[in-house]
């Protein structure tokens, strides 16, 4: 359903497309996504070849950014500790909006190995931050990796942009209803 | 020279302060040594000639239940020999004399020591945690921790 396919469409062909906007924003956010990489523990060594140039991550159009404030998401890969778990959440919370959080192995996702008797270990980053998209693994191969990250690509290009305000209402008068 | 040998030598130039050999010969030898002194044997064994134990390789905490130890694992570089200390403090108001001017490698590991085992360093110049939060509460590998319900409102058990 890629955009650019839509031109060899016999209705559409001559250079025209009829679409929505909020397609078109939404192809151009979904394909050039910068991130924040948030390593903590051994899934940011995986992350590293996902991202050397035998997997080449850029391939998606991401960019790594030093920044919470350039970035579109946010990879918390390994292990949050307790002492960690705070600056996760300023670091979140510095991102400007629209923003996603990408969860990265075990540790990241439920507190991995260290479920029972890891007194310092937050049981899964989605205690402290709205979590997209869950990437299993102890640690996660670079390709499960590329699907977390296709599968957020198509979260983003289904998202609804537009009348962010009016959609909202109405869901409250739904719930209040 | 083995554990045997130090343990007299010692013996024969600390008396009482040196207590006894523990563990199973050959390997598994260890000098215990009377809290207060542990700085000044360590001292000796680093600049004594025959010794020359340069290297502290580790130094750990102990929780033996009814009292709290330390564990030094001595190296020395030019004789390539090992000898092991112990001592004990007691669970209430655990105190042990500082070796970090003896070796500079015990400040972090006494540090992790008083982390994990609430075990106070007299002497040490930056006595604080070094792997948990500094607010922390309790001493996490003592046999009796148990994990706490929240910090700072996150909720810590699964």
């Amino acid at each position: 359903m890629g955009l650019l396919d839509r031109l060899d469409n016999p209705f559409e062909g001559g250079g025209i497309i009829l679409g929505k906007v909020e397609d078109l924003l939404n192809w151009g956010r979904s394909k050039s996504d910068w991130y924040l990489h948030f390593g903590l523990a051994c899934c940011a060594i995986e992350f590293m070849a996902a991202n050397a140039s035998h997997f080449d991550f850029m391939r998606f159009g991401t960019i790594p950014r030093p920044s919470p404030r350039q970035a579109d998401f946010i990879i918390v890969s390994g292990t949050v500790t307790m002492k960690m778990a705070e600056r996760v959440i300023r670091l979140y919370e510095q991102m400007a909006e629209p923003k996603y959080v990408l969860s990265m192995g075990s540790c990241a996702n439920s507190g991995g190995p260290y479920w029972e008797h890891g007194y310092h270990v937050l049981k899964g980053v989605d205690r402290i931050i709205p979590v997209d998209v869950y990437i299993p693994g102890c640690p996660p191969r670079p390709e499960a990796f590329f699907e977390g990250m296709v599968k957020l690509q198509k979260k983003i290009n289904e998202q609804q942009i537009f009348n962010k305000r009016k959609r909202l209402e109405e869901e409250d008068k739904k719930l209040s209803a | 020279m083995n554990t045997q040998e130090i343990f007299e030598v010692l013996k024969e130039k600390f008396g009482d302060t040196i207590l006894e050999v523990t563990g199973e010969a050959p390997s598994d030898l260890s000098i215990n040594v009377v809290t207060e002194k542990i700085a000044d044997v360590c001292l000796f064994l680093r600049d004594t000639e025959i010794m020359n134990f340069d290297y502290l390789s580790c130094l750990s905490g102990m929780d033996y239940k009814d009292s709290l130890g330390v564990v030094y694992h001595l190296y020395s570089t030019i004789n390539h020999q090992t000898v092991v200390l112990k001592v004990k403090t007691n669970r209430e108001n655990p105190s042990v004399p500082t070796v970090e001017r003896i070796w500079k490698t015990a400040n972090w590991h006494e540090r992790e020591a008083y982390d994990m085992y609430g075990i106070q360093f007299a002497g040490h110049p930056n006595m604080i945690r070094i792997l948990t939060c500094y607010d922390w509460e309790g001493w996490p590998l003592r046999k009796d921790y148990k994990t706490p319900e929240a910090y700072h409102g996150i909720k810590v058990p699964y």
